[in-house]
């Protein structure tokens, strides 16, 4: 069975480390929120200016001073703080924020991620994605194996134009968990319960290794 | 040093067509709603805006995109806004897409008195086309040059008389980095208050960025994604 959009994020939430401090993007790593582990203690970074982000407020709470990135109503956790974009963009350049999770339309074999522009489509822009592409330390990739024609999102080589350069270290789409190997390709760590290798293999066209038996992964 | 003016139209009197604007905001959060209504009652045309986003179809800077007023958007991200896209692909607007701690920086870099900034965002990338790479240990930077608007226009929570201003959560945003960025600075707020009556250790923009001043009114703070959670 392959995974839904709350089970992927909540195998991405096990990558979570306790004291991490975490940019989640929109869609489905938002999701991640849900699932990170009691005892895991984490810092949610909104790049709009917040560090803290809290769960939606109450109905008849919100509060149109604050947003997330996702201009999504939202409450803070006890430490937050608000400060400006360009201190938000310095602490990520800086490397300060330990953990980027966000989605993409094509991830390349060899780290190469598109996921801000569909040429001839409309084009929304990159927001926040190529600043923290640019500099994350560690990236998490949640995103569907395949697009809508079923044609596989993880390439030999991205077709869209690109948001950031060999950076993305770790993928986990409904069907696998692929670490990126910027010079071998995507290194299948886990598959979703029941999805086979042969699957997997036909649905990446970039270069896939196997070794030996891949596990399921478990909820 | 009294910066006070009566309001949005006073403020934006010489705004003139063909000008470029730095806008504070992110999204519709912390918009200068008062001096947008100002501009598009006053219907200069041919603007260039810096600004994060572009509103919505009916509300920001989405109202002065309705009356053509804008030539050019400078912006990271403008996905919320029909009329927007309409005009982008008939080829009356002119949009220029960069990263957003790109275009925070560079109104950074125009308060701070630095003429360019080095940052590895769109390194790679279409972004990075025509733009000189620099490599510092062993890490390549674009080289982006700071802005340079001849008028900048916020909106924050206190301000007073001197220009000191205070923000409030995440309304902050932009706000700062696009006023220290103007020749003229506008700021519009909430409340405003004999200068003394703000804590100096409270401050988030010093008022020597700032040249004029109002209370601004009737703030529609418009929410774009109103989400809840539900009651246990």
């Amino acid at each position: 069975m392959a995974l839904d959009k709350n089970q992927i994020a909540q195998r991405i939430a096990r990558e979570v480390r306790d004291g991490m401090y975490v940019n989640l993007g929109i869609g489905i790593p938002t999701l991640v929120a849900n699932y990170i582990p009691d005892g895991v203690n984490v810092v949610l970074q909104s790049e709009n200016g917040l560090l803290g982000i809290g769960p939606f407020p109450f109905e008849g709470e919100e509060d149109p001073d604050l947003i997330n990135a996702g201009k999504q109503t939202i409450t803070t956790v006890p430490g937050s703080a608000f400060f400006d974009s360009a201190l938000s963009f310095g602490m990520i350049r800086a490397g300060k924020v330990d953990l980027t999770i966000l989605g993409a339309m094509e991830v390349a074999d060899n780290g190469d991620i598109a996921n801000w522009k569909i040429p001839g489509k409309m084009v929304k822009g990159m927001g926040g994605a190529m600043d923290l592409v640019a500099s994350a330390k560690n990236i998490i990739v949640a995103m569907q194996h395949v697009n809508p024609k079923g044609e596989s999102k993880l390439l030999p080589a991205c077709t869209l134009p690109i948001t950031g350069v060999r950076c993305v270290k770790k993928i986990v789409t409904e069907l696998a968990v692929l670490e990126v190997t910027p010079n071998d390709g995507f290194r299948l760590i886990e598959r979703a319960p029941g999805v086979s290798v042969d699957e997997i293999k036909q649905k990446t066209i970039g270069r896939l290794i196997v070794e030996g038996d891949v596990p399921e992964m478990k909820f | 040093m009294n910066k006070k003016v009566a309001d949005a139209h006073e403020a934006i009197r010489d705004i003139e067509d063909n000008m470029v604007l730095a806008l504070g905001g992110f999204g519709l959060c912390g918009i200068p709603e008062n001096c947008i209504a100002a501009l598009v009652e006053k219907g200069v045309k041919g603007l260039t805006c810096i600004s994060n986003n572009a509103g919505v179809d009916d509300f920001g800077i989405g109202l002065m995109l309705q009356q053509k007023q804008v030539r050019k958007m400078i912006s990271s991200y403008v996905g919320e806004n029909a009329e927007f896209e309409r005009q982008l692909l008939s080829g009356e607007l002119e949009v220029d897409l960069i990263p957003q701690g790109t275009l925070a920086t560079r109104l950074m870099a125009a308060g701070y008195g630095m003429p360019v900034i080095f940052t590895p965002a769109g390194v790679g990338t279409e972004v990075a086309q025509g733009k000189e790479v620099r490599n510092f240990n062993g890490k390549d930077y674009l080289m982006e040059y700071a802005f340079d608007p001849a008028f900048s226009i916020v909106k924050a929570w206190k301000g007073d008389t001197h220009g000191n201003l205070v923000f409030r959560a995440t309304s902050r945003n932009f706000n700062p980095l696009v006023a220290m960025a103007g020749k003229i600075t506008i700021a519009e707020v909430e409340e405003l208050v004999p200068a003394g009556e703000l804590n100096p250790d409270h401050i988030h923009l010093p008022g020597i960025y700032v040249h004029r001043i109002f209370q601004g009114s009737s703030y529609e703070k418009r929410i774009e994604q109103r989400t809840f959670r539900k009651k246990s």
